[in-house]
């Protein structure tokens, strides 16, 4: 079966990232980009279930600008077999990208999709959610543990109160959480191999998709900030000053 | 039209986070809540005395019993011609149900509002929180999730709701439950605690674990843990605090042996009083702590819970 597996070009989780003084965005002119940490997992699951041999094919998506490519050799490195990128200059909202990315599932009919639980950027966490409602398919989010067999997958998801275990029909959604696996590094030779991949470029009008942002950013500001405090001393003093001072113990 | 919140509850009443979200629907207009799942009735009976809740939906039909996203979302669908905002608290299970609601309906969530403008416009942390997004949304409605932390939860008691049961939406039948693993613990819920003590890396064992958690029962504390903690099987998954675990903003909030990431930040810089204990001066959680206390934890823990009783 096929497997897709979309991949996100984000700011570096390590980069602390500037708001614009003129309050229209964040900076990202020449900060370092990377796939989206939640993707990197969701490519090296994607890669154990074909070195399983449950899956046969992976196709790793990503919806961006041209440089997007990268992100998408990084997962073809990783093992993913071809690559796909719906070039886009502007804003791509979740809603956007599921459309997008129903479109692709339309076409390749993938028995499985494996997305980030959220995009570290916009942290909208709502991507795969709104590619399974499109779809009409079960979805299995926050998956720590993903197991396929006999045309089920079987999703332990991190949730709430700990643990919660579903039971889906494939085709079917899976939103990857930070205990399912540790993605690999891709070796030199697999990075070598993975640029001679095929990566097919197609544009959201070509897929019928209307990526209209529906929110418009009205503004962006930076947080209150927090100043450092005072260091004291002993415990005592420590215990003395949340009494006596900040009153809340 | 109203705004109709899809509550969070255990059997017997609803959680504050909910009524958090109650609080962000209140500056909206008229609030109905509802309750699905196993328990809900009896939940619904104490979430009709919230003040600011017009109406309490129950539904308890065998497909929403574990409040499965596929079968939630219809219902929430089924629903929505007569309402202006469907929200939820941005808790694990309204972050499963409602960009799947979103999407059925042709809308753009709006996931972790942390401020309201007006009914097309909110404030939304972005980059973990390290900026805050004003954004107006164009839809005809809106499919939004409420961070519990940046409202006040509305009281408990003091109000008289209708309750009123209705039936479930066709179960889409696409998936079913097989079981959970619940943590059991007699101290508050991370999210609504006044007090949380966390433990990072630096921990070393699940078993340290136990010296914090003995500080927590002195405080009527809840216990939280920095990513590491919990990637090293010393805590549980729902015990990670931060931009990918839970947002807490506690009136007290204890770093012991974390040394601050923005990820971790993320998730409790805006408690109102940070303590941090840390052997490394230079760590970045001082950089955001009220209170600093530079050595090593397994000596200062097990005395700060010394201190603690005396008096
Ligand atoms: C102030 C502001 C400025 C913005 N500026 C820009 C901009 O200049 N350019 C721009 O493109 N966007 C911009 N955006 C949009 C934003 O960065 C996100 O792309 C968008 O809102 C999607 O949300 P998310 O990535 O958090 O999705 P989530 O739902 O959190 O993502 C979950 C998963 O979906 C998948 N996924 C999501 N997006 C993609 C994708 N594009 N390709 C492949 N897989 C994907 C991944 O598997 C990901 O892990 C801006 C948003 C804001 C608030
Ligand atoms: C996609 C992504 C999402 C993430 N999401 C989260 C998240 O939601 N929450 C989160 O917490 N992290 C998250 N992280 C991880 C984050 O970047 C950090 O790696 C993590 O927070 C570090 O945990 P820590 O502070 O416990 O460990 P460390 O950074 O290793 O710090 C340990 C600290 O303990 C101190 N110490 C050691 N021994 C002692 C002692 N005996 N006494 C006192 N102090 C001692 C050290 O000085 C050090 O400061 C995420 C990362 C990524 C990539």
């Amino acid at each position: 079966m096929k497997l897709l597996v979309p991949v996100k070009r984000v700011v570096d989780y390590n980069v602390k990232v500037r708001v614009k003084s003129d309050g229209t965005g964040v900076e990202t002119a020449n900060v370092k980009m990377s796939m989206n940490p939640f993707d990197e997992i969701a490519v090296e699951e994607a890669v154990r279930l074909k070195e399983k041999g449950v899956v046969s094919e992976i196709i790793a998506v990503s919806a961006g600008p041209t440089a997007a490519q990268e992100q998408i050799r990084t997962a073809l490195a990783m093992g993913a077999d071809r690559g796909i990128l719906v070039e886009h200059d502007g804003v791509l909202e979740p809603i956007a990208v599921a459309k997008i990315l129903k479109a692709l599932a339309d076409k390749e009919q993938p028995q499985l999709i494996i997305l980030g639980k959220q995009a570290i950027d916009d942290d909208m966490s709502a991507t795969g959610q709104m590619l399974a409602a499109l779809l009409g398919w079960g979805q299995g989010t926050f998956a720590s543990k993903v197991e396929i067999a006999d045309g089920f997958a079987t999703v332990t998801r991190e949730v709430d109160g700990g643990l919660e275990t579903v039971k889906l029909a494939l085709p079917a959604i899976v939103t990857t959480d930070l205990r399912l696996n540790e993605p690999r590094y891709a070796s030199l030779p697999n990075i070598m191999k993975a640029r001679k991949k095929p990566i097919e470029t197609v544009k959201p009008a070509d897929l019928g998709v209307d990526v209209t942002p529906r929110l418009t950013v009205l503004k962006v500001e930076e947080p209150a900030k927090r100043s450092a405090g005072v260091k004291v001393g002993s415990v005592a003093e420590l215990v003395d000053k949340l009494r006596n001072e900040a009153k809340v113990i | 039209m109203a705004i109709l919140i899809l509550a969070d509850h255990d059997g017997a009443a609803v959680t504050q986070p909910t009524r958090s979200t109650v609080a962000a629907g209140a500056k909206l207009g008229e609030v109905h809540l509802l309750l699905v799942g196993e328990g809900a009735a009896t939940a619904a009976a104490s979430a009709s005395q919230i003040p600011s809740v017009a109406k309490v939906l129950v539904a308890e039909d065998a497909s929403l019993a574990k409040r499965l996203a596929e079968p939630t979302a219809a219902l929430l669908v089924s629903l929505a011609g007569g309402y202006s905002h469907l929200l939820a608290p941005a808790s694990a299970a309204g972050k499963n149900v409602m960009p799947r609601v979103a999407a059925l309906l042709d809308v753009q969530p709006i996931s972790d509002v942390a401020g309201v403008i007006d009914a097309d416009t909110f404030v939304r942390p972005i980059y973990a929180g390290n900026a805050l997004a004003t954004v107006k949304s164009s839809d005809p409605k809106k499919v939004a999730t409420v961070r519990a932390a940046s409202f006040d939860p509305v009281p408990a008691t003091g109000g008289s709701a209708p309750v009123e049961t209705i039936a479930a939406a066709a179960d889409p039948a696409l998936s079913s439950f097989l079981g959970a693993e619940v943590q059991k613990s007699e101290r508050p819920e991370l999210t609504a605690a006044r007090i949380v003590i966390s433990g990072g890396r630096a921990m070393g064992s699940a078993e340290n674990f136990a010296i914090i958690e003995k500080v927590a029962d002195k405080l009527g504390a809840a216990v939280g843990a920095s990513r590491a903690a919990v990637d090293a099987g010393y805590a549980p998954n729902d015990h990670q605090v931060g931009q990918t675990g839970k947002i807490v903003a506690p009136e007290l909030y204890i770093a012991v042996g974390i040394s601050g990431a923005i990820q971790h930040l993320a998730g409790m810089k805006d408690s109102k009083v940070i303590v941090a204990i840390n052997k490394d001066e230079e760590a970045p959680i001082f950089q955001v702590a009220d209170y600093g206390l530079v050595g090593d934890l397994f000596k200062l823990i097990p005395e700060l819970e010394t201190e603690l009783d005396k008096k």
